[in-house]
């Protein structure tokens, strides 16, 4: 009986001496990203960020999600700022208030990944769109991303101009995953289909199988990720600071090289393009 | 076949090497779902024994409501401390969100209902053995509530073991809530499904063989420690 | 133990035309006796005729379907302080021998500070102290039993029930327990016990009742139960016949 007593005190101690893990307390400065799945599978970040940290002490913490929900986030104030890819969406973002200033930061593009024995025969298409209807049109397996993404509103629109609307099929051999990049390759590459990547993931994407780079250089199949703080007129609490003080790195000479020199298998990644978009 | 041999041989890497943010991760994982644990039991053992022995009306559907709730998914229960927790719900100010601390509320959540449900149903037990007894010595219900948890002690070891399997194997709450941010929220499930997105499934395979042997030596250890005492105690 | 009990008795216990009905089968049929202080009651019958329940009405652990049953007018809840009961198969709990007396004890609101002394007392006077230490639930049937005993009999009842205390005890437990019950008797406290062990009864008896199939068949002082039974079923039942 007093024995249970004391155990139960014991426990209840220990609890208020829990060594909380770090978040709780009040202890290094840190501001909080939302971005893509596709430049956190990348590895971008954590190539980066540390040169960003050491210089600054201020620690990143990054929320890697589909643009969509990236920009949800940003807008009930739980992020600081976004690091996304889908013009439209982030210029109603800040249209409505709740993002700052668009900065254009860097680029790579999209590329339409495919099983090596390539069943559409779209290899080597110029023209991305044309690729799609020709992939459409033979009904070869496609997998989208379906989940709001900034890759999945470019593969829409790339329907939209080839005039087919492939969520008639859906279910057919038009598949929505409602994943992140790198799980819709890992579904890709098992069931030996099509789909649209960021060249950054799938670069970086370890599981690739059969699949292969088919077509690549459209103009169209341009990605450009663009940073917006989050407007601290909505939302009082945001680190508006610090938060301006990664934008500005990153868009630095320090930073747009550390995007630069990003290297995967000896390939760049992104391209900086703060000088290009300002 | 290549990535399971190659995720053993990662796995054993790994753990033989005390690769530093392997460990911050388990460390984490320990943390978080043995604190989510603490709270659940203080609330769950009690709850369980009121459910069990209190006759009140109602009684039978929160019963059926504490089974219902051990299936919770664990995206829903994420979804919810979301948006309790966010800068635009109710306890956005407390600024818990894609802490460590949301992630115990989100496991808390979601293994209360298995913890008060299986207390429930040892309490009952127990009740159906001793109610005489109690109700002679002049304990009624509520005073028989804390014995009964104390004699079913190594039934109800089990019940903790149960939720403490589920808090610390889910990945859909604490995903959400946490958000996955390296050295701050990942846990041994987040690495899990980060490094599937990234394509090495073999380094996530071998997490996951880590995790198992987590939870085989946890589990090992209290049926250990419960069987010691059962046989000694009778 | 309580202040006022030695002003107001418990005593007696009056059933009154008691019937109790599980599933439409009366177990007890009109039941109606009155215990007076002082005596040592045996309840006796055959397997089924009711000795157990008879306890459990009297306890308050079963409410009568009919009737009444009165401890010097008050219900048997409202009491139950002054009474304790003993059961065939006892209940220990999963702790130390020690610790289910001062569990008893606290459920009788003895200050904290008095509960060691009065455990060690009764663990004494029931030779069990050397066991104190030892968990309950590995001892030997007999001493779970004497255990069971002295942590009714430290709460200091008017009155304890004993029910079939014995039953599954062998003959040398059996009568370590029989002697317990004497002392208990001779401290002052009632004792209303069940038994179907003949020999038993003859030995701790003042008075019987007689119970067949739910009713009370006679109600005698020992002597007079044992040399003239007045029923049939109660002759039958002594010379160890078949009851059907």
């Amino acid at each position: 009986m007093v024995k249970r007593w004391t155990l139960l005190g014991i426990a209840l101690g220990a609890l208020l001496v829990w060594p909380w893990p770090p978040g709780v307390g009040g202890e290094a400065p840190f501001v909080t990203l939302a971005s893509t799945t596709s430049t956190q599978t990348s590895g971008l970040f954590e190539a980066i960020l540390p040169r960003f940290e050491a210089e600054t002490g201020i620690e990143v913490r990054v929320v890697a999600v589909g643009t969509g929900q990236a920009l949800r986030i940003g807008r009930s104030g739980d992020a600081d700022l976004v690091l996304v890819h889908d013009r439209a969406a982030e210029e109603r973002f800040i249209e409505e208030g709740f993002g700052l200033v668009r900065h254009e930061l860097m680029y790579n593009d999209f590329v339409i990944v495919g099983p090596g024995d390539d069943p559409a025969g779209v290899r080597s298409f110029a023209d991305a769109v044309r690729a799609l209807a020709q992939i459409a049109a033979v009904r070869a397996t496609f997998v989208s991303r379906g989940d709001d993404s900034g890759t999945h509103k470019a593969e829409r629109r790339l329907w939209r101009i080839a005039g087919v609307d492939p969520t008639a099929s859906s279910g057919a051999w038009y598949r929505e995953v409602g994943a992140g990049m790198g799980s819709t390759l890992n579904t890709t590459a098992a069931i030996g289909a099509y789909t649209l990547t960021d060249r950054g993931t799938w670069l970086s994407f370890k599981n690739r199988r059969e699949l292969e780079i088919l077509v690549e250089g459209d103009a169209r199949l341009a990605n450009h990720y663009a940073a917006i703080a989050v407007n601290p007129g909505r939302h009082p609490h945001v680190k508006r600071e610090a938060a301006a003080r990664l934008i500005e790195w990153l868009l630095s000479e320090p930073g747009q090289r550390a995007i630069d020199n990003f290297r995967i298998q000896g390939q760049r990644l992104f391209v900086p393009s703060a000088a290009s978009g300002r | 076949m290549r990535d399971l041999t190659e995720a053993f041989s990662t796995a054993l890497r790994m753990i033989l090497g005390g690769d530093p943010e392997l460990l911050e991760i388990v460390r984490l994982s320990l943390e978080v779902s043995t604190a989510a644990l603490f709270l659940a039991a203080c609330v769950g053992l009690p709850l369980g024994g009121l459910v069990a022995l209190l006759r009140f009306p109602g009684r039978r559907f929160v019963a059926i409501l504490l089974n219902a709730l051990m299936g919770l998914p664990p995206v829903v229960v994420g979804l919810l401390v979301y948006l309790m927790l966010s800068r635009s719900g109710p306890l956005g100010g407390l600024g818990w969100l894609f802490t460590p601390t949301a992630m115990i509320l989100a496991q808390f959540v979601l293994i209360v209902p298995i913890v008060a449900s299986l207390t429930r149903q040892v309490v009952e037990d127990l009740w159906e053995e001793y109610e005489s007894q109690l109700r002679s010595l002049g304990a009624g219900p509520l005073r028989a509530i804390p014995t009964l948890l104390w004699d079913g002690r190594y039934r109800l070891v089990t019940t903790l073991l149960a939720g403490f399997g589920r808090a610390i194997a889910e990945v859909g709450a604490v995903i959400i809530v946490g958000g996955n941010i390296a050295h701050v929220t990942r846990v041994m499930t987040t690495a899990i499904a980060l490094e599937t997105r990234k394509g090495d499934l073999a380094l996530a395979l071998a997490l996951g063989l880590v995790l198992l042997g987590m939870s085989l030596g946890i589990n090992a250890a209290a049926s250990l420690v419960t069987e010691f005492a059962r046989r000694r105690e009778g | 133990m309580s202040p006022g009990r030695v002003a107001a008795s418990i005593l007696p216990l009056e059933f009154d035309s008691v019937g109790y009905t599980v599933g439409g089968r009366p177990l007890v049929r009109e039941l109606s006796f009155r215990l007076e202080p002082g005596l040592r009651t045996l309840i006796l019958g055959p397997n089924g005729s009711g000795k157990s329940l008879t306890l459990r009405l009297a306890h308050g652990l079963l409410r009568p379907s009919s009737g009444s049953v009165r401890w010097h007018g008050a219900a048997p809840e409202r009491v139950r302080g002054d009474q304790a009961m003993v059961f065939e198969r006892p209940v220990l709990l999963r702790r130390s021998v020690l610790a289910n007396l001062e569990y008893a004890l606290a459920l009788k609101s003895v200050p904290r500070r008095a509960r060691r002394d009065v455990a060690f007392e009764f663990l004494r006077k029931t030779g069990l102290e050397s066991l104190a230490q030892r968990s309950a639930r590995v001892l030997s049937a007999g001493e779970q039993q004497r255990l069971a005993i002295a942590r009714a009999w430290a709460t200091e009842p008017e009155v304890l029930l004993l029910d079939e205390p014995t039953a599954v005890l062998d003959p040398g437990a059996a009568r370590s327990i029989e002697k317990l019950i004497d002392a208990i008797a001779g401290s002052g406290t009632r004792i209303v016990m069940t038994t179907h062990d003949l020999a038993q009864a003859r030995r701790l008896a003042d008075e019987v009742l007689f119970l067949w199939e739910g009713r009370l068949l006679e109600h005698a002082r020992a002597d007079e139960f044992f040399d003239r039974p007045e029923s049939d079923r109660a002759r039958a039942f002594l010379r160890g016949e078949p009851m059907w």
